[in-house]
C-alpha cells in the first residue's frame, strides 16, 4: 500500500509546487511509505490536467477569507476528492471552477467541454416529470426534442432509473432524486464532473450503494471527477486521490493516494487496509499529521 | 469491529396495533363530515334559542328565526329574485375587479422582479396604497368617476391589487439559489429562466395571492354597492336597503347568500390552486388526516 502526501500536481504540469505541501508523511519516515510511487504518478502525467487551480485565493467582500492560495490538478479521467471541516470553502473550489463565482486571486483553467455539476441537495423542478427534469440542460442547450428525449432516455438507462420516467420528484426517495440530479448531468456527457457533497443528506445504505453505482458510472464515462465530502471514507472510496483542507482560510494541508485500482467493491470499505489509509486521512483532517 | 447482529435485529418492531388502513381512512371521512355538522346542529339550536327564548315576540324581528328566514328569504319568489339579482350584479362588479386586478398585480410584480429599480420605486407605492383607508377616499372615487359599476370595479381593484403583487413577487424571488445556480452553469437566457424557472416556481405562491385578492374583491364589490348606487343595485345595496325597511328576514337571506358567494369564490380558487399546483406541490394538496 503506498501513501504519498504532498504532491499537489503531476510534476509534468507547470504547476508551481508550493514547498510547503512537502509535507508530514515523508520526514515523518511512516511505514504506509512503500512501493512504486513514481509509476502509479506517471499515469497522470499525460496531456493538461483537466482542471487546474494555480494559487488561487478567495476573499468574500466581507472580508471573510475562503480560501488561501490553493493549487491542485486533477488529470483527465482521474478522480479527486477533496475533504475538510466544514466552512472549509471545498464548495467554494467548485463554485470557482465551473464560473459561477471568480476568484480574487490565482487562476483557474478547466479543459473545454461540458461541465457537470452535482448540487448538494438533488435541485430538481417539482413541476417537472423525471423525465422533464432530466431533459432540463438539454432543453436550455436548445437540443432538438428528438434528441434529448434520445439522451434522457440512455441517462435514466444509466442510473437505474427506467420505470420512474413520470414520477414527479415529490413521489422519489432522497436516493433517487439524487439519481434524477446524476442523469440530468449526464446527458450532457460532461469531460468535468463537480460534486459537491451529493449524498450528504442520504443515509449511509444509500449512500454506499450511491457510491458504487458513481464508480460503475465513472469506469463508463472516463470523466474527471472533483468530488467533494466531509466524509472520509466516501472521500477514500471513490477518489484516487484525496485532498485534506485546512479549516478557513481554506489551505490544502495534505494530498493521500488512494492505492486501490478500479473497479472497486463495496467490502473494500472493511479492508484492514483501507481503515489505515481512512486514519490516515483522517489525522491530516484533525491536524494530527502522523 | 465485531457487532452482534443477531442482538440488533432482535431490537423490536413497533406493534401493529393500528386498524387496517383503510378503515382508518373511513373513520377520519366520518368525522370529517360529521364535527363540522355537530358545529352546524349547534348554531340553529343557538338562533333558535335567541329566537324564541331570549327575544320576545315583539323583539323577535331582530334575529328571525331560521325557518322564517328560508321560507321568506328562499321560497317567496319575489325576494329569492330581487336578493339574486342583487347578487349577480356585485357579482359582476368583483369578477372584473379581480381580473383587473390579477393582471395587473401580475405584469408589476414580474417587472419588479427582473429589475431592482422598478421594485425599488414601486414597493413603497404598492404599501401605501395598501395601507390608505378605502373607505377614506370613496368619496373621491365617486366625485371623479361618478357612482356607478367603473367605480365599483375601481374599489375592487384598489383592495385587492396588493396582496397579488406581494404573493407574485414573493414566489418570483424566493427561487433556490441553486437552482439559479443550474440556470446559470447552463448559460440560460433571461426570458428562459423567466418562463421555465422563476414563473412555475412562483405559481403556488401566485395562486395564494389570488385567493386572498378574490376574498376583498368580494368584500370590495360589497362595500361599493353601500357608497355608489347608481346602475344596478348590488348585494350591498340591498341589504341597505333591507335593513332601514326592518325587513330582517329578506336581510337575513341576503348574507347568507353574500357568504355563500364568498364561500364559492374561495372554493373556485382552491380547485384552481390544485388543479395548476397539486401534482407537485405540498401547500395545494388535498388534506388527508393521516
Amino acid at each position: 500500500m503506498e501513501l504519498t502526501a504532498g504532491v499537489p500536481a503531476p510534476s509534468g504540469s507547470n504547476v508551481a509546487k508550493p514547498s510547503r505541501f512537502r509535507s508530514p508523511l515523508e520526514s515523518a519516515g511512516t511505514p504506509l511509505q512503500a512501493g512504486p510511487v513514481q509509476s502509479e504518478d506517471a499515469g497522470f502525467q499525460a496531456g493538461p490536467p483537466a482542471v487546474a487551480f494555480r494559487q488561487v485565493s478567495k476573499t468574500y467582500a466581507d472580508g471573510t477569507r475562503a480560501l488561501s492560495e490553493v493549487s491542485l490538478s486533477v488529470a483527465h479521467g482521474e478522480m479527486v476528492a477533496i475533504v475538510g471541516p466544514s466552512g472549509c470553502g471545498k464548495s467554494t473550489l467548485l463554485r470557482l471552477a465551473s464560473g459561477l463565482s471568480v476568484p480574487s486571486g490565482g487562476t483557474i483553467d478547466v479543459s473545454p467541454g461540458n461541465l457537470g455539476y452535482v448540487f448538494q441537495d438533488a435541485t430538481l423542478l417539482p413541476w417537472r416529470t423525471v423525465q422533464r427534469n432530466v431533459e432540463l440542460l438539454a432543453e436550455l442547450a436548445d437540443v432538438p426534442k428528438k434528441e434529448r428525449a434520445r439522451l434522457a432516455a440512455e441517462a435514466i438507462e444509466l442510473t437505474g432509473l427506467t420505470g420512474f420516467e413520470q414520477h414527479r420528484p415529490r413521489a422519489l426517495s432522497g436516493g433517487m432524486r439524487m439519481r434524477v440530479s446524476l442523469a440530468r448531468a449526464l446527458t450532457m456527457r460532461p469531460r468535468v464532473f463537480l460534486f459537491d457533497e451529493p449524498f450528504g443528506a442520504l443515509d449511509e445504505i444509500t449512500r454506499e450503494r450511491l457510491n458504487g453505482e458513481l464508480l460503475d458510472l465513472f469506469a463508463k464515462e472516463h470523466f474527471a471527477g472533483v468530488f467533494v465530502t466531509h466524509s472520509v471514507s466516501e472521500a477514500a472510496f471513490l477518489a484516487s486521490r484525496v485532498v485534506v483542507m485546512s479549516p478557513r482560510p481554506g489551505r490544502i494541508v495534505a494530498e493521500v493516494r488512494v492505492p486501490f485500482g478500479y473497479p472497486r467493491s463495496p467490502e473494500l470499505r472493511f479492508e484492514p487496509d483501507f481503515a489505515q489509509l481512512a486514519g490516515q486521512i483522517s489525522a491530516y483532517l484533525r491536524g494530527k499529521a502522523v | 469491529m465485531s457487532v452482534q447482529l443477531d442482538q440488533l435485529t432482535v431490537d423490536k418492531v413497533a406493534p401493529e396495533a393500528d386498524a387496517p388502513r383503510s378503515t382508518v381512512r373511513k373513520r377520519h371521512r366520518t368525522v370529517r363530515i360529521v364535527a363540522p355538522m355537530v358545529v352546524f346542529v349547534a348554531v340553529i339550536g343557538i338562533w333558535l334559542f335567541v329566537s324564541y327564548v331570549l327575544l320576545d315576540s315583539s323583539r323577535r324581528f331582530l334575529m328571525p328565526p331560521p325557518q322564517s328566514v328560508v321560507q321568506v328569504g328562499f321560497f317567496e319568489t319575489a325576494n329569492l329574485t330581487e336578493i339574486l339579482h342583487a347578487l349577480w350584479s356585485t357579482t359582476q362588479v368583483a369578477i372584473v375587479g379581480l381580473a383587473i386586478s390579477m393582471a395587473i398585480g401580475t405584469l408589476v410584480a414580474v417587472a419588479m422582479s427582473q429589475a431592482i429599480w422598478v421594485e425599488s420605486a414601486i414597493y413603497p407605492w404598492a404599501v401605501v396604497l395598501q395601507t390608505i383607508p378605502i373607505l377614506a377616499i370613496v368619496p373621491l372615487i365617486g366625485f371623479w368617476f361618478q357612482y356607478g359599476f367603473n367605480s365599483r370595479v375601481l374599489i375592487c381593484v384598489l383592495i385587492s391589487l396588493f396582496p397579488i403583487i406581494t404573493n407574485t413577487l414573493f414566489g418570483l424571488k424566493s427561487v433556490d439559489r441553486s437552482h439559479h445556480d443550474l440556470f446559470t452553469l447552463q448559460r440560460a437566457s433571461r426570458w428562459k429562466r423567466f418562463f421555465k424557472l422563476q414563473l412555475p416556481s412562483a405559481l403556488p405562491a401566485t395562486v395564494t395571492g389570488w385567493r386572498i385578492a378574490a376574498g376583498l374583491s368580494v368584500v370590495g364589490a360589497i362595500v361599493g354597492d353601500f357608497f355608489f348606487r347608481q346602475g344596478e343595485p348590488g348585494i350591498g345595496r340591498l341589504i341597505d336597503d333591507y335593513l332601514s325597511g326592518l325587513q330582517t328576514q329578506q336581510l337575513f337571506g341576503a348574507i347568507i347568500l353574500s357568504s355563500l358567494l364568498g364561500l364559492t369564490v374561495f372554493w373556485i380558487f382552491g380547485f384552481l390552486g390544485r388543479v395548476l399546483v397539486g401534482s407537485w406541490h405540498d401547500s395545494q394538496q388535498t388534506r388527508e388526516l393521516e
